[in-house]
């Protein structure tokens, strides 16, 4: 009889794309897959039913929690993570966090930073965090100012493209066509117009930062790598986090997971890393999808899909999704 | 060890000896001699251990320094006028907090127009952010305001705003007794904060605070603000006995007594003032001077006891509220109620205008004969008013005043036409 | 210290809000059944051993293998896995190869010398198991573990039924099959060789048993009339088999030709080749798709050189020349003479048509039999109270997994009736669709094939063609499992839900909701990768 060929497997079920694993060991899970993870945002805090920014911080946190042996202080912007976790009484964090105001996290992030530093206390490490509008909008002037002074800090942009919590405006990461309170779904071009838009993960790489990434809340394993990975260095670095918001998209408080999975098996929004202003990686996509698939369950877009529909403006975002593909090389690996 | 310094320099080496931990740098004149001269400090290593961050606007330079202080670090900054303006969310931010930030305002006018010289409108532009404002009459007031202002706002857990008049005594120089740095230790301890962020006791800062409880916030804000009028005049006797200067406090009360007619004024106007008082003093009247050191909070009962005798008081400020008055003013009739038509207001110095010795003299005596308007406007040029306010009613499209009051003046060439 | 009022706040103060009043629809924790488990004839709880041989724990996973079927490297050979057709792995990439973890289990433990477990405390009540196939033993493991006495008799001369008799060595090798007979009868099995029950009532009375399990199986191979000549030699597949078995193969010479298209006409057809015919030519009158034969033996033969002539049927066998006429499929997909007719030289010829059942010994009983098969209940009883039949004597596809289920419902059957209680089987969980499975999550993984031995290597002897997976490639093959429909603790729930609700009570205990805080949004049954969660209404 021949002999089988024996292959090597290290392979564990779902253990690369899942939370946990029962046949991994504790150290090569997820920290969320950890019963005694910190639960940086607890229980009890308000955000709408399947919020992906409260999943998006609580993961990024737990991670630097760990990543710094819980030596972390987090300062927050204005905005929904802010309200919907400090309503006084109650206060849903369980990590030391600072609110100031909505354009300033940087520069507060900054001072933490600058006072940890000075007292000599250079293990306790700041986050500062913030949404799309905090982040890319009105604090986009101590964002750019805090990276060009290289402090250090690890910048945490939750991004669920749009004021959500003034009731769904327009940001600067808002995606053409889709409908806001501010981009009304009237008039020949409905929803909000293309060529406008800030990318913020390519204008923090242009500032030769140590360190930008962005991440979504579907790929846990992903997220953490890269907050643990930013952990381990020094100065200014960037995360940019999709989250999708259920209010806000209008999906289903389900989906959240979802959607934001085929933000990027789409190619709509690009899974990456870059250090000092160079990619160094790209999160290829796994099975790839056509934007509408990632449009239709959202009722920001349903106006592309009602009546006669606009497959040209679909076509114009799926021409978008292509691009990031073209750009960072995400086409699924045919050896896979 | 008195030394002939310019005012900005003092301030400097005043604070450095404060031992700040963390200092935000933002140019705007005429505060930023203090800041570049910090900034030198730190780099060569006088002044350590420091962090010094040249910030990108006003707004950071006050976000950094809430970041600091609610880190534990002693922090201060400086700004002035436009800058203050631009800063002025995270000013309140900070007094909302209780973080005992340190800030020197070198007082500047407020644009448009654009005008970098002296008054008092960028002071009087954030009086309700819940800082405690001291105007510094002299350099060596300013100085040894900026010692007593870190005690105040770390005892107290408020941010304090040591005001000084811009170019007129940070630009100018003068001999100034810098407190050694023994003696400054001796009198300012560590700063120990109220609440800080520390992993090993996390607590959440900053939180939103609803109608169910947000009058009640207000209320302790402002009752701190009622114990700094008992901390102010106490940590004052205490820098007295150090130094042996009488800088600080609430009021200073200048040959009040007998007086009947009463000069009121902040910053360094009051020299002036002084001045003035002697010589009418010297004629035989009874004319005297409080200067308010302390704006915010505003001395109400002080105020009132330095004015029981007074027949009449003049207030002169360089600042006031528009389609109102006098701001200072306001204040002063609000503590010494009985005062009623015998309170009149001088706005002066706005802009940088230059006040002099013999148009405080005419004001008092104009005052001694209740000569002066209510609200009195300082060497105005009348003739220039009328021209404009003559062209505005020509024509809709008279142009921006502000040019046409300097070509009129002719310090403007036709600009266009 | 004293800290400033409302606008500081102490940690975890939001515990206090009890957000689970928010909820609409609330998440539940399922079973459903997978579709391997629903599909197995002999009704293992495969996923359930796979889970543990996923851990390495392969003794664990045999016993749990092994409470439902106590031939697992028999069984690891000759089942036709249906539970691989119904995976739902199908539909991701490729099904887990179940069939293959399972010879590797059980060759472990026959490695390992692991022994079955004891038997159950004795009732003093007596079962008597006529035939001993895959049937008859399993009926008698299962009955010996309920601690009745069983009686285990068989006409041959050894144990194995139609595994030792119908299906060849190079399918089946004898130590195994040995090892795991002996394994049963070594938990106190009375055994009766060269035994030929006649008389049902006669026999139960003879045993002094309290029970029968009629377990005779198909022994007897069809016939149809083909005209043939004197000195044409023809024999069944069955008794073709049976005396390859014995190591009395009959002279069949160099050119065989098999007539039929099941699984034994391959059977025949290999083991003709194997005894040194030169060319073995399978007769069939149908078309490969239309084969009843599994196509994974189809291969195999053809790769051994086995030929076939589809759409053939034998019009008469004469000396050494075969006639054969040519047919063409119907309208409806069957097979038409077409009048053409085409000559075949041949030495001899197998009939591998089906089987019969020999149920002379159910003569004078009242045991009902309808199209020459014993009729049974549910729990497998006839008609007569007491007299119990399974495997290929009753209505089945004649499969060893189907009669090793039968065993086991059998003893089930038995051990309520002797006890005087009415056999329940528990209700069946819902399916486990693979609709319901999010399997984004599982690792793309195409299956390990069990190597095969080198094909001129089994065209000359009776060596075990197909190969046992290494401990390596067992172990991958497990971990290919999705879980369908049972939670296998991946965490994701634990770790997606926005409200930390989710409690995890530790390895092998699973979590639970706390619905204190669970807003009911639905997202940990959206990323449940095997669908073992599912919202349901809150009572409002």
């Amino acid at each position: 009889m021949t002999e089988p060929t024996a292959t090597r497997v290290h392979f564990y079920q779902v253990g690369s794309f899942a939370v946990g694993n029962r046949l991994l060991s504790a150290d090569d899970r997820t920290v969320q897959s950890n019963p005694a993870r910190t639960n940086s945002i607890d229980s009890g805090h308000r955000a709408c039913q399947g919020c992906g920014e409260a999943l998006g911080a609580r993961y990024a946190l737990d991670a630097a929690m760990r990543a710094t042996n819980d030596r972390l202080v987090a300062v927050n912007a204005t905005g929904c993570l802010e309200v919907f976790s400090t309503p006084y009484p109650e206060t849903s964090w369980r990590i030391p966090w600072l609110h100031s105001l909505f354009g300033n996290a940087p520069a507060v992030a900054t001072g933490v930073a600058a006072a940890m530093r000075v007292k000599g206390r250079d293990d306790v490490r700041v986050v500062g965090q913030a949404g799309d509008g905090g982040t890319v909008d009105i604090g986009f002037g101590t964002l750019s100012g805090m990276f060009e002074r290289n402090d250090d800090v690890l910048f945490i942009c939750y991004d669920n493209e749009g004021y959500m919590n003034t009731g769904v405006q327009r940001s600067a990461a808002t995606p053409p066509a889709a409908r806001t309170a501010t981009t009304d779904v009237v008039g020949p071009e409905p929803g909000n117009v293309f060529g406008q838009g800030k990318d913020l993960p390519r204008i923090a790489m242009a500032h030769d930062i140590p360190y930008v990434a962005t991440a979504t809340v579907a790929d846990l394993h992903d997220l953490e790598r890269k907050v643990e990975h930013a952990m381990e260095m020094r100065g200014a670095r960037y995360l940019h986090v999709l989250v999708p918001c259920p209010l806000g998209w209008g999906s289903a408080s389900s989906d959240t997971v979802r959607l934001a999975r085929l933000a990027t098996e789409s190619g709509l929004f690009p899974v990456f890393e870059a250090e000092h202003g160079v990619v160094t990686g790209a999160r290829r996509i796994r099975r790839r999808v056509a934007v509408e698939e990632y449009l239709r369950p959202q009722r920001r877009f349903a106006h592309l899909f009602s009546g006669a529909g606009r497959p040209d403006v679909v076509a114009r975002l799926q021409a978008m999704a292509d691009a990031n593909i073209e750009r960072y090389g995400l086409a699924p690996d045919e050896g896979e | 060890m008195l030394q002939q310094i310019e005012g900005s320099r003092a301030i400097a080496e005043t604070v450095a000896r404060c031992r700040p931990e963390v200092v935000c740098a933002y140019p705007i004149s005429p505060q930023t001699h203090i800041i570049e001269a910090i900034g030198a400090m730190v780099k060569d290593g006088r002044l350590t251990p420091c962090e010094f961050i040249n910030v990108e606007s006003e707004f950071a330079a006050m976000s950094v320094s809430i970041g600091a202080s609610a880190a534990g670090a002693r922090a201060y900054t400086a700004t002035a006028s436009q800058g203050l303006l631009f800063m002025i969310e995270a000013v309140y931010n900070a007094a909302g907090l209780g973080l005992p930030i340190v800030m020197t305002l070198a007082n500047r006018a407020i644009g448009a127009p654009i005008n970098i010289w002296n008054d008092h409108s960028d002071a009087m532009a954030v009086r309700d952010a819940g800082w405690i404002q001291l105007f510094a009459e002299t350099n060596q007031e300013a100085a040894d305001l900026h010692v007593q202002a870190f005690r105040l706002a770390e005892e107290l857990s408020v941010p304090v705003m040591v005001c000084m008049d811009g170019f007129i005594l940070t630009h100018a120089v003068e001999g100034v007794d810098l407190m050694d740095q023994e003696l400054v230790d001796r009198f300012l301890p560590p700063y120990e904060p109220r609440q800080v962020l520390d992993p090993d006791d996390p607590v959440s800062i900053g939180a939103m605070v609803g109608p169910e409880a947000f009058e009640e916030v207000r209320y302790l804000a402002h009752l701190r603000q009622l114990d700094a009028l008992e901390l102010i005049p106490t940590v004052a006797a205490e820098f007295a006995a150090l130094t042996g200067r009488a800088s600080g406090g609430l009021v200073h009360p200048y040959r009040l007594e007998d007086a009947e007619t009463v000069v009121i004024a902040m910053g360094s106007v009051l020299g002036t003032i002084k001045d003035a008082v002697d010589a009418r003093r010297d004629a035989g009247e009874r004319v005297g001077v409080l200067g308010i050191t302390s704006f915010r909070p505003f001395p109400i009962a002080a105020v009132a006891e330095a004015l029981r005798e007074a027949r009449r008081v003049v207030v002169i400020e360089k600042s006031f509220s528009l389609g109102m008055g006098g701001v200072l003013a306001t204040d002063v009739a609000m503590s010494a109620p009985w005062l009623g038509q015998r309170l009149v207001t001088v706005v002066a110095g706005l802009g940088g205008r230059p006040i002099t010795r013999r148009g405080i003299e005419d004001v008092i005596e104009r005052a001694r004969r209740d000569d002066l308007a209510p609200l009195t406007f300082l060497d105005l040029d009348e003739g220039v008013i009328a021209r404009e306010r003559a062209r505005m009613s020509a024509s809709r499209r008279s142009g921006p005043f502000a040019e046409n009051v300097l070509r009129d003046l002719g310090t403007a060439t036709e600009a266009r036409r | 210290m004293e800290r400033p009022f409302a606008i500081t706040l102490d940690v975890g103060s939001s515990r206090a809000n009890h957000t689970g009043s928010w909820r609409v629809e609330r998440p539940v924790y399922v079973d459903r059944l997978p579709p391997c488990n629903d599909a197995c004839p002999a009704g293992e709880n495969i996923q359930r051993w796979l889970y543990h041989a996923e851990s390495g724990d392969y003794e664990n996973a045999w016993r749990t293998l092994v409470e439902d079927n106590p031939l697992p490297a028999i069984m690891g050979r000759v089942c036709f896995h249906p539970c691989e057709t119904a995976c739902n792995r199908a539909q991701v990439d490729e099904a887990v190869g179940i069939n293959a973890v399972e010879r590797f289990l059980g060759d472990t433990a026959l490695a390992h010398g692991w022994s079955l477990p004891a038997p159950g405390p004795a009732t003093g009540q007596k079962v008597l198991v006529v035939g001993a196939g895959p049937a008859g033993l399993s009926a008698a493991y299962h009955l010996r573990r309920r601690g009745h006495a069983v009686r285990l008799v068989d006409s041959a001369p050894r144990l194995g039924g139609m595994l030792r008799y119908g299906i060849p060595a190079y399918r089946l090798p004898r130590d195994v099959l040995d090892a795991e007979i002996a394994r049963i009868v070594d938990m106190g099995v009375e055994v009766g060789l060269h035994e030929t029950v006649t008389d049902i009532a006669a026999a139960r009375e003879a045993a002094g048993a309290d029970a029968v399990f009629l377990a005779v199986g198909a022994q007897l191979g069809k016939r149809v009339a083909i005209p043939a000549g004197d000195s044409a030699k023809v024999i069944d597949a069955v008794s073709f088999l049976h005396q390859v078995a014995d190591d009395d193969p009959p002279l069949l010479g160099r050119r065989v030709v098999v007539y039929g298209g099941g699984d034994t006409a391959l059977d025949a057809a290999r083991t003709a080749k194997r005894l040194g015919a030169t060319d073995a030519v399978i007769v069939y009158r149908r078309n490969r798709e239309k084969m009843p034969a599994h196509a994974e033996e189809v291969e195999q033969a053809l790769g051994e050189g086995v030929t076939v002539r589809w759409l053939s049927t034998i019009e008469r066998f004469e000396g050494e020349r075969m006639v054969i006429e040519k047919m063409a499929l119907n309208a409806e997909g069957f097979p038409e003479p077409t009048g053409e007719f085409e000559e075949l030289d041949a030495d001899a010829l197998v009939l591998a048509l089906g089987q019969d059942t020999d149920l002379s010994l159910l003569e004078g009983s009242d045991v009902a039999v309808a199209d020459g098969v014993v009729q049974v209940v549910d729990s497998m009883m006839t008609d007569v109270p007491g007299i119990f039949a399974g495997g290929d004597a009753a209505p089945s596809n004649r499969t060893a997994t189907v009669a090793v289920g039968h065993g086991k419902r059998a003893a089930r059957g038995i051990d309520a009736y002797l006890a005087g209680r009415v056999d329940e089987r528990p209700p069946r969980h819902a399916l486990a669709e693979a609709g319901r499975l999010n399997t984004w999550y599982y690792a793309d993984a195409p299956r390990t094939e069990r190597p095969e031995l080198e094909r001129i290597r089994r065209q000359t002897n009776f060596e075990e063609v197909i190969g046992g997976l290494t401990e390596d490639n067992a172990l991958f093959e497990a971990r290919r499992c999705l879980s369908c429909g049972n939670c296998f603790e991946c965490d994701n729930c634990f770790g997606v839900c926005p409200d930390n609700a989710i409690v995890k009570l530790g390895p092998g205990e699973r979590y639970a909701v706390n619905y204190d805080f669970c807003k009911g949004c639905g997202i940990c049954v959206a990323e449940c990768p095997c669908g073992a969660i599912e919202m349901v209404p809150e009572r409002i």
